[in-house]
């Protein structure tokens, strides 16, 4: 299962809107071993393509030194598909490399770049295989403590 | 000569879960035959038949070895090598 803030859905799915046609990509860093994702860093998509996305190489490193100074680590690698479902596709399950994060998927197939509705679910890819989880959202702006 | 080897997350089976090791070489080249006849079949996992893999990304300190060489790029006492294979899908 993965549980997430409301407020980095917003801003995830927010992401994927103003990236489309283009699919856009990052991470939630949260606290190594935690799996709390608490830390959204949108990244940019160096292949800019709708169909494609690769964090640039010298982005990668400067994010995996900085998650590793902050003890962090990508809790949610999340992505956008612009004209298809959210679900892994071929290429997804190929090049997914860490074995511990919960892979986001969001579609943007509905309203592109505009409000309205989305897709977003959550997977673990471990040994190429694809295990779809339960997503559950927390607003904590609701709570009165 | 003693290089620092930082090991992603998905490699750290076949280190004994190590983060980081320590190998040698005067060349990437050199350091990856180091690093395999220390943890086989770490290779494989970095290199195939046409030379480093499309989607493993290694840096010497803070640059990208395709800008150095790539398997020929230099390598110095004390300096750092990082793999991190890339993030990437469709």
């Amino acid at each position: 299962m993965l549980e997430i803030d409301a407020a980095l859905v917003v801003a995830l799915v927010a992401h994927a809107r103003a990236d489309h046609p283009d699919e856009a990509c990052g991470v939630i860093a949260g606290p190594v071993g935690s799996d709390r994702p608490e830390r959204l860093i949108p990244m940019v998509n160096a292949a800019r393509s709708p169909t494609f996305y690769e964090f640039d190489s010298l982005d990668l490193l400067r994010l995996y030194r900085e998650m590793d100074d902050r003890d962090e680590e990508p809790v949610v690698i999340y992505h956008s598909h612009t004209a298809t479902e959210a679900y892994p596709s071929r290429t997804d399950v190929s090049y997914a490399s860490e074995p511990n994060a919960h892979y986001v998927l969001v579609s943007t197939r509905e309203t592109g770049a505009d409000d309205g509705p989305y897709e977003l679910r959550s997977y673990r890819i471990v040994d190429g295989v694809i295990s779809e989880e339960e997503v559950r959202v927390v607003d904590h702006g609701r709570d009165t403590e | 000569m003693s290089i620092e080897v930082r090991i992603p997350t998905i490699l750290r089976p076949f280190t004994g879960d190590a983060k980081v090791v320590e190998a040698s070489g005067d060349t990437l080249s050199g350091l990856i035959d180091d690093l395999e006849s220390r943890h086989p079949g770490l290779r494989e996992r970095i290199v195939d038949d046409a030379g480093l893999r499309r989607f493993v990304n290694i840096y010497i300190d803070d640059e990208d070895v395709r800008f150095l060489g790539g398997l020929e790029a230099p390598l110095s006492d004390g300096c750092s090598v990082t793999i991190l294979p890339a993030v990437a899908g469709g």
